[in-house]
């Protein structure tokens, strides 16, 4: 039953950490796109150079808008030009493009009403922003933090039930030794010490085994992952930088498993 | 020192009265047998006495303890004032005769020192020296309960109380076990042997106090066992 009680445990949180290594990577892709992610706003055509910069105050202005960088025709042919033979930049004339400014933002889950606010500046004709990717994964990480947490909630009161049971029955083997530990007037803390520590011990091992099977676990999907994905704009949050915190994290929760599930057991099935 | 004053006593479980009125009282330094046919009240007593159970009414009061109003938390420290010996000695397989003994001075956080001095001294007082290393399954009957005596009065009691002690033993180790009792208790221990065995109980001249339906019905010192029908 011990062995079960600690197998539990280990699957518990690994399953736990699993699930929380997937958001966290979600949540560090989300950022690199708000870092990446480009919006473009254009400017109206009818403005002139120095009216087309004269706007950028009230770019700057819009709620969430983290910086704006002013780009001319010029520049924005250029940077056109760059991309494609020279063939295709024949015949291209520089008033086909726009005077722009390429903004960042905050927080790209408040892109729709930053879009809005960006339309309605005077001076700008249209705004571009292709966060449809971000979204995707912003509601990912969103259903995958509800999953987590219920999860948690549920391999916790799991591995609190099997870890009560585990000391019910280590109490139960041990009950002529306690009749006679109550026998002879020894106290409520002595009888129940061992069984505490019992389940604390249970804990802290199913919790550092999980520590060390999640790092394996993650180590090997997260290259396999990167073998498929290779050259594309995915990077994983390496173990190493968050270990401490899972480990602290396990520890925790197997402290808590442990001492709850000893404690509960004792309440229920031990009368000193 | 044990003072019961017209205890009654029914169980959760049933409506009949396991107790109807107990009124006894043995002082210190007291060899008592109390004795009566099963299902009588004998056990209900002892395990009054003990603090296993509480009295539906009544006054009930052990070494100074008032059992009916005891606090759980206070029962360890009563239990320190007396030693149980059981028809089965109930020790621990899988410890040594020594240890079976030195655990109950350990539970009560006696010093190492202490027990070095006191483990032996008892199982040499209850004829048991020289095999301090065997297994409770190395024993005889007789041997196991000395073992069981020994433990009983290693925290130096102010009472022992033992349920059916000789109930696994042939006359011959029960009278030596009586008579070790006997040897206890002129040491100044208060000791109540709850038992069945007239035979027994009429070979020493001791107070017999005698249950019947739950109340006593014959109190003497005559060292008679009064109650015919077994």
């Amino acid at each position: 039953m011990s062995f079960a009680s600690v197998a539990i445990i280990v699957a518990c949180l690994v399953i736990m950490g699993s699930v929380s290594m997937i958001a966290l990577n979600i949540d560090a892709l989300i950022k690199d796109m708000e870092t990446q992610n480009e919006v473009v706003a254009f400017v109206d055509e009818e403005l002139d150079d120095a009216e087309a910069m004269a706007i950028e105050a009230a770019i700057l202005q819009v709620p969430n808008v983290a910086d704006a960088e002013f780009v001319n025709r010029q520049e924005a042919m250029d940077n056109f030009m760059s991309n494609y033979d020279e063939q295709l930049r024949e015949g291209i004339d520089v008033e086909v493009f726009r005077h722009r400014y390429v903004l960042h933002l905050n927080d790209i889950t408040k892109m729709a009403e930053t879009k809005q606010g960006l339309e309605n500046v005077p001076g700008v004709a249209k705004v571009n922003a292709h966060f449809d990717y971000a979204k995707a994964f912003i509601s990912i990480r969103n259903i995958v933090s509800v999953i987590s947490l219920i999860l948690i909630l549920v391999l916790v009161l799991v591995s609190i039930f099997i870890m009560t049971n585990t000391i019910k029955l280590a109490t139960y083997g041990r009950r002529e030794e306690i009749a006679i530990m109550k026998m002879v007037g020894a106290g409520n803390a002595f009888i129940r010490l061992p069984f505490i520590v019992e389940g604390l011990v249970l804990g802290l091992l199913g919790g550092g085994i999980a520590f060390l099977a999640l790092w394996g676990l993650y180590e090997l999907v997260t290259q396999k992952v990167l073998e498929v994905f290779t050259g594309s704009f995915l990077n994983v949050v390496p173990y190493t930088s968050v270990h401490v915190y899972v480990l602290g994290c396990f520890m925790a929760i197997s402290v808590i498993v442990g001492v709850f599930g000893a404690v509960n057991a004792i309440r229920n099935y031990l009368k000193v | 020192m044990i003072k019961m004053k017209n205890v009654r006593m029914t169980y959760a479980n049933s409506d009949v009265e396991a107790l109807n009125g107990v009124d006894l009282t043995i002082n210190d330094g007291e060899f008592v047998f109390l004795v009566g046919p099963s299902g009588s009240g004998k056990t209900t007593i002892m395990k009054l006495i003990t603090g296993e159970i509480r009295a539906t009414s009544g006054q009930v009061n052990v070494n100074d303890f008032d059992m009916v109003h005891i606090r759980r938390s206070k029962l360890p420290k009563m239990r320190r004032t007396l030693g149980v010996v059981f028809q089965d000695f109930r020790l621990i397989d899988n410890m040594n005769v020594y240890d079976n003994v030195a655990f109950a001075m350990r539970v009560v956080g006696a010093r190492r020192r202490d027990i070095r001095t006191r483990v032996p001294y008892v199982l040499e007082l209850v004829g048991l020296e020289g095999r301090e290393k065997r297994m409770p399954n190395e024993l005889s009957g007789g041997e196991q309960q000395r073992v069981a005596i020994a433990r009983a009065l290693v925290n130096n009691p102010r009472l022992i109380v033992a349920d059916e002690p000789t109930g696994n033993l042939d006359p011959v180790r029960s009278l030596e076990l009586m008579l070790l009792f006997e040897k206890i208790n002129e040491m100044g221990t208060t000791i109540l042997v709850v038992t069945h065995e007239k035979e027994l109980v009429n070979a020493f001249s001791k107070r017999v106090i005698t249950i019947s339906d739950g109340h006593v019905i014959s109190d003497g010192m005559d060292g008679y066992y009064s109650y015919e029908i077994e």
